[in-house]
């Protein structure tokens, strides 16, 4: 696919013309704050940020997303009586584009895709229809900040991975990296590229990928021995001091836990499904009265073994992290997800091969 | 601040040195710059990973519950308070812990430093008297300390610890200077159909990840009333119906025991201001009581008790 160019001066109409025929999200400032919101004009929209506080994870899956529904008994749909029956959802009515999307949020998307929709069983319709009806506008990053470390998690500030379109600032222009079918027919009205746009792209990711702190190594974890690595000895010490409240797994752009709640009043009743938090000792208590995860540190350890074992044996070493550091900002007693890797990958080179 | 360190780790190397107790519960510098992460030293060589900044701003009283060993805490007013409520409830024994109590300058919001420094990238941080510097690539600010300090913190009324086995510093003023009943004034202004708009309008962003309770020293119950399943209490979505009762009943469980520590806005990641709140009620059980939680390990919280000369009539 080939590369464009969009001036910034353009930019305005690039998305008005957008807007009429697709909802338009973005970061915007809302009360003091970054957060994703929707834009009815490219004036609302934040060129100059490092990243959300929360991911955009809610655009696919919503922090509450009612999934079926019924009424009441009596009621009838001509013939047929439609009380007492779950029905489904309606999809989205509109197609909608996400602009500035960073590269890891996105490579998260391309994570949750394999793991929301695996195959003919296990397709989950809300996401897939929310994806498939969605363009997805990303921003590289030329400054990352210090608690990013992308380029350790199989990504990076100017990565592709999950999205349509790559934006690069190269000044006064964006370059436009149309990277699929749907990028293309969104990019169609734009001039292709000249070479000194691509050029100073080039310079700029080399730039970004530079000035990232050196990352966690992560050379061992892959193919590490799932059970020597959970029972290694540092779980209780980097469990010491948490809360075991789900600041770090409600940020994460990677995190889909969920639980799903029935919802009855009178005769209408609705299936609502609601984010939930390996952090949550509710979140795995059996019917039983038992809990696989009854302590804290059974609980801490489940968030990164989930991430830095389970997942990548299960899809081909792919991380459940993708390095946008949320996680290492906001968790309020500061557990550092990059020194846990790093006590993982150690501990992971020292392991005996097991027999 | 620097000697405040100093004088925590001369005093930790000491207590664990001497046996006296299991380990030091302080905190240690974060791993990035603007935060601080709750450190337990258990051997003398681990003292010197022991620092205070302002930036302390968790609570750990939280992380005293529970445990059965002998702990030395560092502990600031706010906290040598909850400490007392610990024990009043019966959560702690007080000759299980040692307190080392820190005369407290007020503790400060890095979100507030942000927002003064925008796009720049804080580096490193000096206090020093009444400023602190805040430097990085190609900056270097100076800020009195009162413009950066968590608004709990300029309305404090007692910086120095309640009760303490060490002192790390002289006694600082009892008091921040800040105007207390401000902090309510608002709410009791509003009629109830304002207070409702406001209070949806402060919890309209909250993503109930629970840290305001799971970083507060007094929700410790072993099942909170918005875990409960069998039978279910709390409902769990994000409508304002399910918001709100955990925001309201949370907030009510703290009457009489809140002593304004800030650590839960300080651990909200949407930075909300449940405050609002639970000044209200401490200003309420202050004026209607007249106590002050944890300042007395032997006074009796007015919610747990009975006096026959009660006016109201419902407990006759
Ligand atoms: S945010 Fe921090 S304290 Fe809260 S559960 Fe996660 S690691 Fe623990
Ligand atoms: S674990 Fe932390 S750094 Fe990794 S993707 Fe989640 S929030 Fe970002
Ligand atoms: S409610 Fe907030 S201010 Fe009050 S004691 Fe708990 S954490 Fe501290
Ligand atoms: S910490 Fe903040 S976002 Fe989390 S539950 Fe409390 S008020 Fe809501």
């Amino acid at each position: 696919m080939t590369d464009k160019v969009l001036s910034k001066k353009q930019m305005g109409s690039f998305v008005e013309k957008i807007l009429e025929q697709k909802d338009v999200f973005a970061p915007i400032m809302q009360d003091k704050s970054l957060v994703w919101g929707a834009v009815t004009s490219a004036d609302d929209m934040i060129w100059d940020f490092t990243n959300t506080d929360l991911s955009p994870k809610d655009a696919f899956f919503p922090q509450s997303e009612c999934l079926m529904h019924c009424t009441g008994c009596n009621d009838h749909d001509g013939e047929t009586p439609q009380g007492s029956i779950f029905q489904a959802e309606p999809l989205l009515a509109r197609e909608r584009v996400l602009f500035n999307v960073r590269p890891c949020d996105a490579r998260a998307f391309w994570l949750l895709d394999q793991i929301f929709c695996q195959d003919e069983l296990t397709h989950d319709v809300y996401w897939a229809d929310k994806r498939a009806k969605t363009t997805l506008v990303g921003l590289a990053c030329n400054d990352p900040c210090s608690t990013c470390f992308c380029t350790s998690m199989q990504c990076g500030p100017h990565h592709e991975e999950g999205l349509d379109i790559l934006l690069v600032d190269v000044g006064d222009a964006f370059l436009v990296r149309v990277l699929t079918i749907k990028g293309e027919s969104l990019a169609a009205s734009l001039p292709e590229a000249d070479q000194d746009s691509v050029q100073r792209a080039v310079g700029c990711k080399e730039h970004a990928e530079k000035t990232l702190a050196p990352g966690p190594c992560t050379d061992h974890l892959a193919s590490s021995d799932v059970l020597s690595l959970f029972n290694a000895p540092f779980w209780e010490k980097v469990a010491a001091s948490c809360l075991n409240c789900g600041t770090c797994t409600f940020c994460c752009p990677t995190c889909h836990c969920f639980d799903i709640q029935d919802e009855i009043q009178g005769e209408v009743s609705r299936r609502v499904r609601n984010w939930d938090s390996c952090m949550s000792w509710l979140f795995t208590q059996h019917a039983s009265g038992h809990n696989p995860h009854n302590t804290k540190m059974d609980r801490v350890r489940q968030r990164f073994m989930h991430k830095f074992s389970y997942i990548p044996t299960r899809r081909k070493g792919a991380f459940g992290c993708v390095g946008c550091g949320r996680c290492v900002r906001l968790c309020p007693v500061n557990i550092d997800v990059r020194e846990v890797v790093r006590l993982m990958d150690d501990f992971a080179a020292n392991m005996p091969i097991p027999s | 601040m620097q000697e405040r360190t100093q004088k925590i780790r001369e005093t930790a190397r000491e207590l664990l040195g001497q046996g006296k107790v299991d380990c030091v519960l302080g905190y240690t510098q974060g791993s990035i710059p603007m935060r601080a992460r709750p450190f337990f030293a258990t051997t003398p060589d681990e003292v010197d990973q022991l620092c205070w900044t302002g930036f302390c701003t968790g609570n750990l009283a939280k992380l005293l519950i529970g445990r059965t060993d002998r702990v030395a805490i560092v502990a600031q007013g706010c906290v040598s308070r909850n400490i007392v409520g610990l024990i009043q409830e019966g959560q702690v024994v007080r000759d299980h812990v040692v307190v080392i109590g820190v005369p407290c300058l007020g503790m400060l919001e890095y979100r507030k430093i942000e927002a003064r420094l925008p796009g720049k990238d804080v580096h490193e941080v000096l206090e020093v008297g009444d400023n602190v510097t805040v430097s990085g690539p190609g900056f270097e600010e100076v800020i009195p300390r009162n413009f950066i300090k968590r608004d709990n913190c300029t309305t404090c009324m007692h910086r120095n610890p309640v009760i303490s086995d060490v002192l790390v510093a002289e006694a600082v003023d009892e008091t921040a200077g800040g105007d207390l009943e401000k902090v309510a004034a608002p709410w009791e202004s509003f009629d109830a159909a304002k207070r409702w708009e406001a209070f949806n309008a402060t919890f309209s962003t909250c993503i109930r990840c629970y840290s305001c309770r799971d970083a507060c020293p007094l929700c410790y119950c072993h099942v909170c009333f918005v875990d409960e399943s069998q039978p279910q209490w709390c409902g769990k979505t994000q409508d304002a119906a399910d918001v709100d009762t955990f925001h309201i009943l949370r907030a009510f469980h703290c009457a009489g025991r809140c002593t304004d520590c800030g650590a839960c806005e300080s651990a909200c990641p949407m930075g909300i201001k449940m405050r609002r709140m639970t000044s209200k009620i401490e200003k309420d059980v202050r004026k209607l009581y007249g106590y002050e939680p944890g300042m007395d390990v032997n006074a009796k919280p007015p919610m747990t008790v009975f006096q026959p000369n009660d006016p109201e009539d419902f407990v006759k």
